[in-house]
């Protein structure tokens, strides 16, 4: 890959450790992808903020980091594993070191937004605006329905991005490799948002390329399953983008029927029932937070119930009294996390959990051990409401 | 008795590295399917359970799933557990090379004829985990070696 006298500064160290460490990152990555050249980007998506997730070794690299490093581009944070302005019953060393990864973060220049679906609260750049998004579901998310340009990227290329404001040219943002070489072929009815999570789940699973067509789902497919869609293909795979088309006589193509469709749900639906209800991975947005409003009607949930979403999706939410409202439900919000990995819901709490989404069984499942009941909204708030 | 192989490979992240095979026919999602204090494949979907990354040269397709992968291989190498080296077969994805980029842990790539013949010698060699491979990314080889038979 060739990079510029002032590329090849910063990898030398004349511009400080971080960015040199930084430059390593994307010159491998350009290795790996075959890229020829380095290209500005405008807005990175960092991920690996969890103490959870990224433990001691991680904290340590970004105090490293932090002692020298400085964000060149608008950057959003992943979430957190906690709650910061309503702390859990963690441990003191836990929540400690939570907040120190966090003020890393803020130290470089991060914006700490703490949310897995930055487009939802941040503005959407123009079309074909080259970014660069660690989080897997909003990476996908980004090339196939908001118009803008990424690779899957890593938390660590994220990273390095945002102290670059580069990132290799290669992949997904070369224009000629965003159209898709094979299609699923759905012969299902997709009635709901758990529905495209299986879907999403099974086709990052079979299709190794980077684009992927998916034919006959609807035109008018909401953002909620499309966030489903996009969180299953970003966790089973590697695949960074779907298209949305009609059949093409020139693809190969790989049928999604009945059987598929169960034989994926098989895979991550490993309780009959559970203890709790979540709600949130990705994050909840503003619109299905009213979504869950509406089809409550006051009732009440009859299992406690935990929803996840951007504080600024609560403070909205609050205003339009969805929040109170939703708490007399019973329900209980938690800001700044996901139920992906949460270490609030482990197994020394819960054998087992009741929720919508793939994501939160694939991740619930293997890393905190903790066995899945996955169901529909509506599913769910007709079996669990009185 | 000595067996000797020699496979061209791509270089990613430079490194010379030694250690036993641990071969995957499958992707890995090592945030969800490994354990960082332990270096153990933690789940049975990878097909190859109960295996311990430790000291390896770890041939897989590819990593899948989870961005913070990438401090799932740094963090393998802080407790000194991680691979010797890696190679991957279908694509060097960016978490693996990122990972493996600040971890300083050898990684190359080889394409399907490559991976064919390092299919068929360890057909003709035997068991797997009896191989030892030295992968010099520097030199852009593979070298396999069966100490005795």
């Amino acid at each position: 890959m060739h990079l510029t006298r002032d590329e090849e500064k910063g990898l030398s160290g004349e511009y400080g450790e971080a960015t040199s460490a930084a430059y390593r990152i994307l010159v491998a990555i350009g290795e790996a992808t075959d890229a020829e050249k380095l290209v500005p980007i405008k807005w990175a998506h960092v991920s690996g903020v969890n103490y959870n997730t990224i433990g001691d070794s991680g904290l340590e690299f970004l105090r490293e980091i932090s002692k020298d490093g400085k964000v060149r581009v608008n950057t959003s944070l992943n979430p957190m594993g906690f709650d910061r302005e309503n702390l859990p019953e963690l441990s003191p060393e836990f929540i400690e070191k939570q907040f120190e990864i966090a003020r890393a973060y803020e130290k470089i220049g991060v914006t700490p937004t703490f949310s897995c679906i930055p487009y939802e609260i941040l503005p959407i750049p123009e079309d074909g605006t080259q970014v660069s998004f660690a989080e897997s579901s909003a990476a996908v998310l980004a090339n196939s329905h908001l118009n803008i340009i990424t690779n899957k990227e890593s938390a660590l290329s994220a990273l390095a991005s945002a102290l670059t404001g580069k990132s290799p040219y290669s992949d997904l943002r070369i224009n000629e490799n965003r159209s898709p070489m094979v299609e699923i072929v759905n012969e299902t009815d997709l009635e709901n948002e758990l529905d495209y999570g299986l879907l999403g789940y099974f086709t990052g699973k079979t299709i190794q390329k980077s684009c992927t067509g998916i034919c006959n789902i609807s035109d008018n497919t909401d953002m909620w399953s499309l966030k489903s869609l996009a969180a299953g293909i970003g966790t089973s795979g590697s695949c960074g983008m779907f298209q949305h088309k009609k059949p093409s006589k020139f693809t190969e193509k790989v049928n999604y029927g009945k059987k598929e469709m169960n034989e994926t749900r098989d895979e991550l639906n490993t309780s009959e029932d559970g203890q709790l209800i979540t709600f949130g991975s990705p994050q909840i947005g503003f619109e299905e937070m009213s979504k869950i409003h509406t089809l409550m009607e006051g009732k009440k949930f009859t299992k406690p119930c935990k929803i996840f979403c951007p504080k600024s999706v609560f403070c909205k939410a609050k205003q339009y009294g969805i929040i109170d409202s939703l708490q007399r439900s019973g329900v209980e919000f938690i800001s700044d996390a996901c139920t992906c990995l949460t270490p609030l819901i482990d197994k020394k709490n819960y054998d087992s959990i009741i929720t919508n989404s793939v994501k939160a069984s694939y991740y619930m499942k293997t890393s905190n051990k903790v066995s899945v009941a996955l169901m529909s909204l509506k599913s769910i708030i007709k079996g669990y409401t009185v | 008795m000595r067996f000797d192989l020699e496979i061209k490979c791509k270089k990613i992240v430079g490194g010379r590295a030694t250690g036993k095979l641990l071969l995957s026919k499958k992707p890995i999602n090592f945030l969800g399917m490994v354990n960082t204090r332990s270096g153990e494949i933690t789940t049975t979907s990878s097909g190859f359970e109960r295996q311990n990354l430790k000291g390896k040269i770890l041939v897989f397709p590819n990593s899948i799933g989870s961005s913070v992968g990438a401090y799932t291989i740094y963090s393998l190498k802080s407790n000194s557990v991680a691979p010797n080296g890696m190679i991957c077969t279908n694509n060097v994805d960016i978490t693996t090379a990122s990972g493996c980029a600040i971890s300083n842990i050898p990684l190359a790539f080889i394409d399907n004829q490559r991976y064919d013949d390092l299919v068929n010698c360890i057909r003709i060699l035997g068991e797997p985990k009896e191989m030892e491979i030295t992968l010099d990314t520097e030199e852009g080889k593979i070298f396999i070696e069966r100490k005795s038979i």
